[in-house]
Order: C-alpha cells, then sequence, then structure tokens
C-alpha cells in the first residue's frame, strides 16, 4: 500500500471511531503504524468477542493440548515411582528401541498392522456402500417411503458402542458358556448359508480371531452406512432433472446415466470423502475394538489404542506411549499428506 | 412428457427398492429382537429360538429391571451427564465460534489453528488418561468429589463441531449485525437475539450430537468413575454382560422365572428408548444442517 493512501486514511481517522462497526476500521487497523497500539485498541474495543473465547480455548489447553506433553512420557522413564511425567527422567529414544525393535516388538507390530488392515479394510469395503445408497435413494420417488428408509437406516448411527456391541455379541455367540446353549440368530443363519461351521457357531464366531475383522466391519457398515449416504444424497438430489432428460433423448441406458450424469456431480464429494477417510486410517474407534475383542481374539484385534490401554496396567506409561506416538505422528502425516492433495485436486482445503 | 422405462433403468430401480428395503430392515432387526426377547419366556431365550417375534409373552424381565435400584440411579446419572453436558458443550461452542465467525477477531488464523490441529493431533489414550488423572487430583483439591461434574466439563467438546456453528454464523449477512448494532444492540444480545435464531437448523444439529455423544458415552466414565453408583448407564449395562451373564455360574442363572439375557435385552429397551424418541423430531434438522455445514468452505 501506497504512502499517500495510508495517510488519507489516517487523516480520515479523526472523526470516526464513534461506530463499533465503522467500515474502515479494518483498513486503519491493517495500516497502523504502532502494531501493538492497533491489538491493545482492538483488545479493548471488542473485549466482550475475546471474553468468549476464554472457556473454549482454556478447555482446549486443559484437556487437549496438555495431554500432548503427557505424551513425552514416552522418551522417559520412571525412576522414583512418581505418577507425574514431569518429574521423570528423560532418556531418549530407548523406549522406542525396546518396543519398535527389542521384546516388545512382535506385540507392536501386530497391532499396528492390525490397525492399518483394519482401516484399510473399512476403506475397501466400507466406503463404497453409502454412495451406492444413496444412488438407490434416488431412485425412490416415493418421497414418504424414502423418508421411512431414510429414518431407519440412519438409525444405528444413533445408538451407543456398548449396545450395539452387546447386540453384535448376543446375536452371534448366543450366551456362549451356558450348558446347551445354541448359537446365537445371526450365526444359525450364517450356518445355514454354509459361511460358517457348525461347531465354530456353537463354539461362538466372536471367539475365533480369524472372524473378528468381518465382524468388525460389517458392524461399522450396518452402523454408519445410512448415516454416511446423506452428504452423497445431497450431491446426487442437487443434479438437474433435465441432465437426465438429455441423456435419456440421446438414448443412454441407466449405466451410462450415472457414468456421465451422476458420477461427475458427486466426483469433488467422493473425493472429499475419500480424503478425510485417508487421513483417518490410523485412527480408528478404539471403543468399538475394546467391547467387541475377546482374550482369544487379540491376534486380529489387538490394535495401537488398545495395545496402549493394556500396557498402561502390565507395564508402564512409558512404554504405553511409545505406540501412541508412533501412531499420532503417522497419522498427523497422513491427514497433512491427504490435505494437500485435497488441495491440488478439489482446490477446496479440507481443515 | 412420459416416457417408458428403459430396461436397464427399471432394473435399477428394482435393485434400489429391493436393496434399501433390506437394508432397512437389517438396520431395524437387532432392535426388534432385543425387544421380542425382553418380553419372552425363559425356555425360547435361554436356547435362542427366538427369530423375530416374541413367544409366550411375559414383562418378568422389564419388571425385574424396573425394581432394580442401581439400574435407574445409572440412569438418572446418564440424564445428568447428558443434560448438563449438552448444556455445556453447546453454550461453550456457541460462544467460541461465534467469536471466530468475526473477521475483526484479531489473531483469528492463530486461534483457529489452535483448534484445527487437535483434530490433526490427538494425544492418544493413555496420555489422556493421565491428564485426567490430574484434572481429577485438581477437582478434589477444590472440593468437587462429583466426577460427573469432571467428564461434564472436561470431555465432550469437539472441534468439528466447533467448525459446523462458525461456519454457520459466518454464513449470516453482516448487515443484520450492524443493523442491530445501530439499533443498540450489545454484542451478546447480537449473538443471542440475531445469530442464534437465525443458526437454528445448525445449533439443533451441534445440540444433537453432543447430546447423543453424551448419552452413549462410555469408556471414559469407567475409566474416570471408580465409585459403582455414579456410573452412567451404558457402564452399568457393559458391566452386566460382564459379570452376570459371561462369567457367572450356570447354577444361579437357571433360578429366575426369566431368561438372564432378557434382562441385558429389556435394558438395552430401557436405554435406547430416550432415542427413539426424540429421534423423529430432530432427524430432519440434522440433515439439513450436516448439508449447511458440509457445503460452506
Amino acid at each position: 500500500m501506497e504512502k499517500k493512501i495510508i495517510d488519507d486514511y489516517l487523516k480520515y481517522d479523526s472523526d470516526a471511531g464513534r461506530y463499533v462497526m465503522d467500515p474502515e476500521q479494518e483498513v486503519r487497523d491493517r495500516v497502523e503504524k504502532d502494531y501493538w497500539k492497533m491489538v491493545l485498541r482492538n483488545l479493548v474495543r471488542d473485549w466482550r468477542l475475546y471474553l468468549m473465547l476464554v472457556p473454549m480455548l482454556f478447555i482446549f489447553l486443559c484437556w487437549r493440548y496438555l495431554p500432548m506433553y503427557e505424551l513425552l512420557a514416552s522418551f522417559k522413564v520412571n525412576l522414583t515411582g512418581t505418577n507425574r511425567v514431569a518429574e521423570m527422567e528423560f532418556v531418549g529414544f530407548s523406549n522406542f528401541y525396546e518396543v519398535m525393535f527389542g521384546s516388545r516388538r512382535m506385540m507392536f507390530w501386530q497391532a499396528f498392522r492390525n490397525t492399518f488392515v483394519l482401516s484399510a479394510y473399512g476403506l475397501l469395503f466400507g466406503f463404497p456402500v453409502p454412495i451406492i445408497l444413496a444412488l438407490f435413494f434416488n431412485e425412490i420417488k416415493s418421497n414418504a417411503y424414502r423418508s421411512v428408509l431414510q429414518v431407519f437406516t440412519y438409525l444405528p448411527r444413533f445408538i451407543s458402542t456398548v449396545i450395539i456391541t452387546t447386540l453384535v455379541w448376543m446375536l452371534l455367540s448366543g450366551k456362549g458358556i451356558v450348558p446347551g446353549a445354541t448359537p446365537g440368530v445371526i450365526s444359525k443363519l450364517l450356518v445355514n448359508l454354509g459361511l460358517i461351521s457348525q461347531e465354530t457357531a456353537i463354539r461362538g464366531v466372536m471367539y475365533h480371531a480369524e472372524y473378528f475383522r468381518a465382524v468388525y466391519i460389517i458392524q461399522g457398515i450396518w452402523e454408519g452406512a445410512g448415516y454416511g449416504s446423506i452428504v452423497y444424497f445431497a450431491a446426487v438430489i442437487a443434479i438437474s432433472p433435465t441432465n437426465y432428460e438429455a441423456a435419456q433423448m440421446d438414448g443412454a441406458g441407466k449405466m451410462q446415466q450415472l457414468r456421465y450424469v451422476v458420477l461427475p456431480a458427486m466426483l469433488s464429494t467422493i473425493v472429499i470423502m475419500l480424503i478425510v477417510r485417508i487421513g483417518a486410517l490410523l485412527s480408528i474407534g478404539y471403543e468399538t475394538v475394546l467391547l467387541l475383542r475377546h482374550n482369544n481374539t487379540y491376534v486380529t484385534a489387538q490394535v495401537i489404542s488398545t495395545l496402549a490401554i493394556d500396557w498402561k496396567d502390565e507395564a508402564n506409561v512409558n512404554l504405553a506411549t511409545v505406540p501412541e506416538m508412533v501412531n499420532n505422528i503417522t497419522s498427523m502425516l497422513l491427514v497433512i499428506g491427504a490435505n494437500m492433495i485435497s488441495r491440488r485436486v478439489t482446490e477446496t482445503s479440507l481443515y | 412428457m412420459k416416457r417408458r422405462l428403459e430396461i436397464s433403468e427399471l432394473i435399477f430401480k428394482i435393485l434400489a427398492y429391493f436393496f434399501l428395503t433390506v437394508f432397512a430392515l437389517c438396520c431395524l432387526y437387532p432392535f426388534i429382537y432385543a425387544i421380542s426377547s425382553a418380553i419372552s419366556g425363559k425356555y425360547y431365550v435361554d436356547t435362542n429360538r427366538i427369530i423375530l417375534l416374541p413367544k409366550e409373552i411375559q414383562f418378568l424381565a422389564f419388571k425385574a429391571v424396573f425394581e432394580n435400584n442401581s439400574f435407574w440411579s445409572n440412569y438418572a446419572n446418564t440424564l445428568f451427564l447428558t443434560f448438563f453436558g449438552t448444556i455445556f458443550s453447546l453454550v461453550t461452542s456457541i460462544l467460541g465460534g461465534y467469536a471466530l465467525s468475526k473477521k475483526r477477531l484479531l489473531f483469528r488464523r492463530v486461534f483457529n489453528f489452535f483448534l484445527v490441529f487437535t483434530m490433526w493431533f490427538s494425544a492418544g489414550v493413555v496420555p489422556q488418561f493421565l491428564n485426567y488423572v490430574a484434572t481429577q487430583r485438581v477437582f478434589r483439591d477444590i472440593g468437587i468429589y462429583d466426577d460427573k461434574w469432571m467428564i461434564v466439563i472436561a470431555m465432550g467438546m469437539n472441534a468439528m463441531n466447533i467448525v459446523l456453528l462458525r461456519n454457520a454464523f459466518e454464513s449470516v449477512p453482516s448487515e443484520i449485525e450492524e443493523a442491530a448494532i445501530v439499533d443498540g444492540a450489545t454484542e451478546f444480545q447480537v449473538l443471542t437475539k440475531v445469530y442464534v435464531p437465525m443458526s437454528k437448523s445448525t445449533i439443533a444439529t451441534v445440540g444433537l450430537f453432543f447430546g447423543i455423544s453424551r448419552w452413549n458415552g462410555y469408556f471414559w466414565a469407567r475409566m474416570m468413575i471408580r465409585n459403582p453408583n455414579e456410573w452412567p448407564l451404558q457402564v452399568y449395562i457393559r458391566n452386566y454382560l460382564e459379570n452376570n451373564i459371561w462369567n457367572s455360574d450356570a447354577d444361579t442363572i437357571f433360578n429366575n422365572p426369566y431368561a438372564e439375557t432378557s434382562i441385558v435385552y429389556a435394558m438395552v429397551v430401557c436405554a435406547i428408548i430416550p432415542i427413539l424418541i426424540i429421534y423423529p423430531y430432530i432427524q430432519k434438522y440434522f440433515a439439513k444442517g450436516v448439508n449447511l455445514g458440509g457445503v460452506k468452505e
């Protein structure tokens, strides 16, 4: 900005300032020579606004940022039996070495692999389902029937993890341990379909490590697909009917309509959601895993967060925070990478 | 101009009707099954003979749950956490989101980054646990012995929800605010009389998100609350499942006139009824609110 313009605005300054919403205020702020004087005047003028920020900032500082300091326990060792991270002895990377290459490496890499595999399968099988649901919802022209279907399919998203996992246990394994008990309803169905053996069903599907991933992912789809379709459905119904008509005039079948009319309209939403999912690849919902796993299924069910929870009790917090540190750094890199790609591809930054 | 459906369109439509109906029924089935099992006879539940409809209807399991005092005291705890937790989170988020939506706020980018960074990088379970233990100590020091307040204040804030509110407030035209200020409204009045009414659907959505997550909260309540009388409902149900269903002797189970699992189903039904009651009213709001929040950027 040139000197002359600045002077103009400064001259104009003398009689302004009576109104809080003075339109020149911002310009004047920007060209103010004494930066801190401007800051101070802003604080005085908008003190109510800053006061409104305080509770939120306080909560985030105390319960989102202070835990990041506790994460530094992974670089420390507890010599005095204290439970304060600040009083522990700094040792550098020796905890990391022990967890990643030392005596605990098997457990760590198993959990790391499980986390990654569960997320990747969840992405592979779970990601297309809401899109397909949205396309199907669009086919149903009766508003009343569609609303009913939507109400039903969104519902599981609002039921607690505890209740959903309880139902999963009950439906799959029945009571399991009671003598003479037969397997749960879904297990019986699976036996009839020939997907699992009778023996497996009686011993309980949930006690078999090889089925954990399938259970977890199907449970996730059942819970989240209907709700996840909202955002895609919004993109689909925004398409003008004339586009379909034009395509039909040109003799396009349904698949061609989907390919040339619907897909282009949904593409940006799909790309954004995909990038969000890739960014969240390593942050798996530990609550669900914790409630669905069993002593027999740790081989496939142990993920980073649950491993950390276990180690907190059986070893110490210094070792328990190491997997989380590794996980957090990796997933932050994924998020930043995904965000960069998003900026390139869709010209919108997600965050 | 009406035109005949092409064969491919017809097939797609039939597929859509078929799969959506099946999927919707699948979404509903576990809940119907839970209700049926809760009110069926002991023999049928114990041998897993309930498929869809109840057999030999009786309400003894519900009666047992209704007479269970600790269940209802835990229910009251959940109501407490949901009510105060939602109000606390919502008020704090509205204030913060409103301030962040103002262009004249200095260091706006810094504050935004402060918020959004927590979406990129969260400390993880164990550091959070250490932090909450320290918080508990501080709360005890200042004389708050009820852990429920700690859960209300320390947990459940969500950067995403604040961003949704911020975006909604940003989309309110600034002329309206100016008009209100010329009429002599204070900052707080501008927020409560102009911005809040104009962003009702987003606020309803975010309030619903907070309320649902408070009602459903399990893990931290289990980790932080030692006294079983202070537990919320979810912890009680899971604990009941672990201790009375999985780890109990077969002998003790067979004494009751109802199946022991019917108790769990009855509790499940009691726990989801409040959600089922409010859900249809808010359902139309959140579809709208989510779209509004998503479109903006």
